[in-house]
């Protein structure tokens, strides 16, 4: 039997946190405030332990529009055009219900965009889980992808990119990331509440409100998952892409008739936080009648309606002259609309039920005033020794042909195909490179402009060297703008850990900010929003340290886009950037020598912006014929891949002094394989030697081989069997 | 060419996706690409209608079994029973399906997942708004995106359609050779789309709408587009 305990214990909230409260309120709190309390003080709204490490991202920089604490950030693109965007996770609901984890994972983010009076226009994903090879890893990765796809296809917004990794930690807790971006005229950003005054109207548009959700930040993403998980699937919200689609047309037509003076979502903590920060936000209190909120059941208590996470519904905040044409516009789209409060002059919120006051609280203490730790740090035991074991130094058993097979098919370097053909990366027509290439690249209506986009976060590094790892993420993330010819401008990010109360945990994130701002700084890609996701471990097992980069970029002329793949025949290859003996938690180390160890590959960051500006410059001369990023799997796996996407060979000549899995696998940052047509061979060298990049040239395209000096060779459709294979293998059991 | 632009209305449901991007393709294409909105009974004149892709009413209860009750679709079924072109993309497919306008049914792919992705398809015949300036056997390239695109029909409808010449496209390899291995979908005869007898309607799962631009990849939706135009100003 279980012992009962305090309420505020239950809902998650500590004795301490009790105490903040009553000295807030003057009073105690009763049922209905302690929930709203509960959901906006829960780690995943305020942010409690990460505050005040995250006050050290850089978040400036002359493109920034709006920065960290809307719905999601924006930056200038030119043309009067605001490029929208932010990730957020969704990992805990995901290992609980895959499919409609993720699914709501997908309408979460696209909502906080069309808040702002963006029109989403692209969505990428994200993912990390346990192996393939146990079955409930299996479902949970074909959960997900079909929850991804099953909404995002049905909302008309192209899912493009987003990369999957798999590593035992995240067996019991996957990691469901996703990013959305959308594009808006600069001058017509909606904030939240940026122009509300006393007396403007909250209208709520949307579904009705259910019991759905309820508990989702304080219960699920703000805890560990423990083994009676199965009884927090009440907490799981439920999507409905439909009612999604028609909310984004409705709020579009609403920012462009400019009838709004804000627009929120309502995500986690639903009512209580879209209205408490919408008022604290305009300085003003606000009254809410919970009557008026139309209810998909009847019976409702007060505290469900306020933390209820339906989904699928948005407040805006509208002037009262403005009600009917709002409301004419919700009818149009066949959306219910209802006037469920209105800011107040005053401090307080007040809500209101069956003609009572049910809760009576300061919006600005709910949203603004939460508790903020600043918990103890530690590097975990070993952290040292694990750094030390270099697998240079291990003695490699297998051949080369062997070990290029064996790391080309592992499902962290494999084709994905089987993920992103379940999502549509063509709808609205504007998606010039899709799932597959460095960055997905999106056409800007109207422009000859393009964005591109890529996530990454590599899961090795930063559990060897968090602050590496984060670090790694965000130069990655920039080369693979860069290598398509596009300026990195501005990240968001998703902060994936384990259980902050625990030092080890709380100081791999202190690092991993510390890696991530250090990174952002040297490339000027300020941070503009995201998201931290904590408690993701199961009793002492953590999910390994995982800060995933969300990178925008921008094009200037997108028919100058480069890309991977080797067009052609008679095309020389070249390597940009230096390979250095550095095998420490490469894909290379764990495939063939079963080793996470060692210290991941060092990061200059000098040299990798030198690197992005060679690229930039280089595709805006047309110089390079293709390029692609020389990372995960090494400069194997880069020539490889560049070959199967263009199904074109190459022959290379490989440096004899030393040893060939350093040449093939090292993992090196700031590289690039490069082919160019031989009458630009002499532009590129001379534009690699201007911006003092390292550059070699290994050889040529053409044939259908694939060879490797003397080393080994093999056919590029025989690279391709064991490369798209892999993971539909691994997936049939 | 008399110089006038055919004017080709492009239909909107709750829940159409790629209503913008069919209309941006027949303006790309020379054509005027005209919004019809589903609750209006009216086609504004146009010369031609597309139902486009996307999950009309969320597609809850079957595909494309709720949008044919809209109000535009009264029009868009005399607009065709007067013999008009009427082009159904995907989604629209499925709605002329439950429509009644053409024979057979869609259902969940035999995989059962979505897939995203460029195929080619065989031309059946010429005598379709798509496919009337094209010869049969050529083969086009264009994308389909769908979960439930695997064409089904009753044994005797299967007759019918494959007796009476009613296949529009077959799904096929790049040499036009039809085999299991480049049926995208499962689809009874490698089936794609097919047109009523009259000639005047058709669907197909494929996305001709997404296969015009060369900066997005593989353009044979040109060619489709370029028919339906050409024939929707022989009817003017």
């Amino acid at each position: 039997m279980k012992v009962e305990q305090p309420l505020h214990r239950g809902l998650g909230l500590t004795d301490d946190e009790l105490d903040r409260i009553r000295t807030a309120l003057g009073r105690d709190p009763n049922r209905n405030e302690l929930a709203m309390y509960a959901a906006m003080w829960s780690e995943h709204c305020s942010y409690k332990s990460s505050k005040v490490h995250l006050r050290t991202l850089p978040t400036e920089g002359p493109q920034v529009l709006v920065g960290p604490g809307q719905d999601a950030g924006a930056v200038d693109v030119g043309d009067g055009l605001a490029a929208v965007f932010k990730m957020e996770s969704h990992s805990h609901p995901s290992a609980i219900e895959p499919y409609q984890g993720a699914a709501t994972g997908v309408g979460g983010i696209v909502r906080d965009v069309v808040a702002m009076g963006a029109r989403p226009v692209a969505l990428l994903d994200p993912l990390r889980f346990g192996s393939l090879t146990e079955e409930r890893n299996r479902y949970l990765f074909a959960g997900v992808v079909a929850g991804i796809g099953g909404y995002g296809n049905c909302i008309g917004v192209p899912t493009v990119g987003g990369e999957i990794r798999f590593a035992e930690p995240h067996s019991a807790n996957p990691t469901v990331n996703v990013m959305c971006v959308g594009l808006a005229p600069a001058d017509r950003l909606v904030t939240a509440a940026r122009d509300a005054h006393e007396g403007s109207l909250m209208v709520l548009i949307g579904a009705a409100t259910g019991r759905d959700g309820i508990g989702g930040v304080s219960v699920l993403a703000s805890r560990t998952i423990e083994d009676d998980a199965a009884e927090s699937r009440p907490s799981v919200q439920i999507g409905d892409p439909f009612a999604e689609k028609l909310l984004i047309e409705a709020c579009l037509e609403l920012a462009e008739k400019d009838l709004l003076e804000g627009l929120q979502d309502l995500g986690g903590a639903g009512l209580t936080c879209a209205a408490s920060e919408s008022a604290a936000r305009a300085g003003l209190g606000a009254e809410l009648d919970l009557d008026a909120v139309p209810l998909r059941e009847p019976g409702l208590e007060a505290f469900e309606i306020l933390t209820s996470e339906s989904q699928e519904r948005m407040i805006a905040i509208v002037h009262p002259s403005r009600l009917a044409d709002v409301r004419a516009v919700c009818s149009k789209w066949g959306l219910a609309s209802a006037v469920v409060g209105r800011l107040v002059r005053g401090g307080e919120l007040t809500v209101r039920m069956g003609g009572e006051v049910v809760a009576e609280v300061p919006p600005r203490s709910l949203a603004d005033e939460g508790p903020v730790y600043r918990r103890p740090m530690e590097p975990p035991p070993g952290f040292e020794d694990s750094l030390d074991d270099d697998p240079a130094f291990a003695t490699v058993e297998a051949g080369p042909s062997d070990a290029f097979l064996a790391v080309l098919s592992s499902p962290n370097v494999a084709s994905t195909r089987w993920a992103w053909e379940q999502y549509d990366s063509l709808v609205q027509g504007e998606t010039v490179a899709g799932p597959g290439a460095d960055a997905a690249v999106i056409r800007i209506e109207g422009t000859l402009k393009a964005l591109a986009l890529s996530s990454d976060g590599n899961g090795r590094f930063g559990h060897l060297d968090p602050y590496l790892g984060a670090a790694h993420a965000v130069a990655e993330s920039a080369r693979n703008v860069a290598v398509m010819g596009a300026t990195p401008l501005g990240i968001t990010n998703c902060m994936n850990f384990g259980n902050p109360e625990r030092p080890e945990v709380m100081w791999q994130f202190a690092e991993s900010i510390q890696g991530m701002a250090d990174a952002c700084r040297a490339f000027g890609t300020p941070v503009t929003g995201g998201n931290v996701s904590f408690y993701n471990e199961s009793g002492q097992s953590a999910i390994w340290p995982t800060p995933v980069v969300g990178m925008l970029g921008l094009i200037e002329d997108y028919r100058l886009l480069v890309r991977p793949d080797f067009p052609g025949p008679g095309l020389l290859v070249y390597l940009l950037g230096e390979t250095f003996p550095e095998l420490g938690g490469s894909e290379f180390a764990e495939v063939v020598l079963g080793k996470v160890s060692g210290r991941p590959p060092a990061l200059d960051f000098a040299r990798e912006a030198a690197l992005h500006r060679t690229l930039i410059d280089g595709a805006s001369r047309d110089v390079p014929a293709s390029a692609h990023d020389c990372s995960d799997g090494g400069l194997a796996v880069a020539l490889a891949e560049s070959a199967m996407a263009g199904a074109t060979g190459f022959a290379v000549s490989l440096p004899g002094d030393v040893p060939w899995y350093v040449t093939l696998f090292s993992e090196s940052a700031s590289r690039a394989v490069v082919s160019v047509t031989p009458g630009r061979a002499e532009a590129l060298e001379e534009l690699a030697g201007a911006h003092d990049v390292p550059c070699s040239r290994l050889g040529e395209t053409g044939g259908p081989r694939m060879v490797f000096d003397t080393l080994f060779e093999t056919t590029v459709e025989e690279a391709r069997a064991a490369y798209e294979g892999a993971i539909p293998t691994l997936l049939a059991g | 060419m008399n110089g006038r632009r055919p004017r080709v209305g492009v239909t909107t449901f709750p829940g159409s996706l790629d209503d913008r991007d069919a209309i941006r393709a027949v303006n790309l294409m020379g054509g005027e690409g005209v919004p019809l909105w589903h609750g209006h009974r009216d086609l504004a004149g146009v010369d031609a209608v597309i139902l486009p892709g996307g999950f009309s009413y969320g597609d809850y209860l079957r595909t494309g079994a709720i949008a044919r009750f809209a109000p535009v679709m009264d029009e868009v079924r005399a607009f065709g029973e007067r013999g008009g072109p009427v082009v159904g993309i995907c989604n629209g497919f499925q709605v002329l399906c439950e429509a009644g306008m053409l024979p057979g049914a869609l259902i969940r792919n035999r995989q059962l997942r979505f897939v995203c992705r460029f195929v080619d398809v065989r031309v059946e015949t010429s005598l379709t708004p798509l496919t009337e300036g094209l010869v049969p056997g050529e083969t086009l390239r264009v994308p389909v995106k769908h979960g439930e695109g695997q064409f089904v029909a009753s044994e005797e409808d299967v007759a019918r359609i494959e007796g009476e010449g009613l296949v529009a496209f077959r799904y096929c390899g790049p040499d036009g050779t039809v085999d299991d291995e480049h049926n995208v979908n499962g689809s009874t005869g490698s089936i794609a789309g097919v047109r009523n007898p009259e000639g005047n309607v058709v669907g197909l799962m494929p996305h001709p709408e997404h296969a015009v631009d060369p900066d997005i990849g593989p353009t044979g939706g040109q060619p489709m587009l370029a028919s339906l135009l050409s024939f929707a100003l022989a009817r003017v």
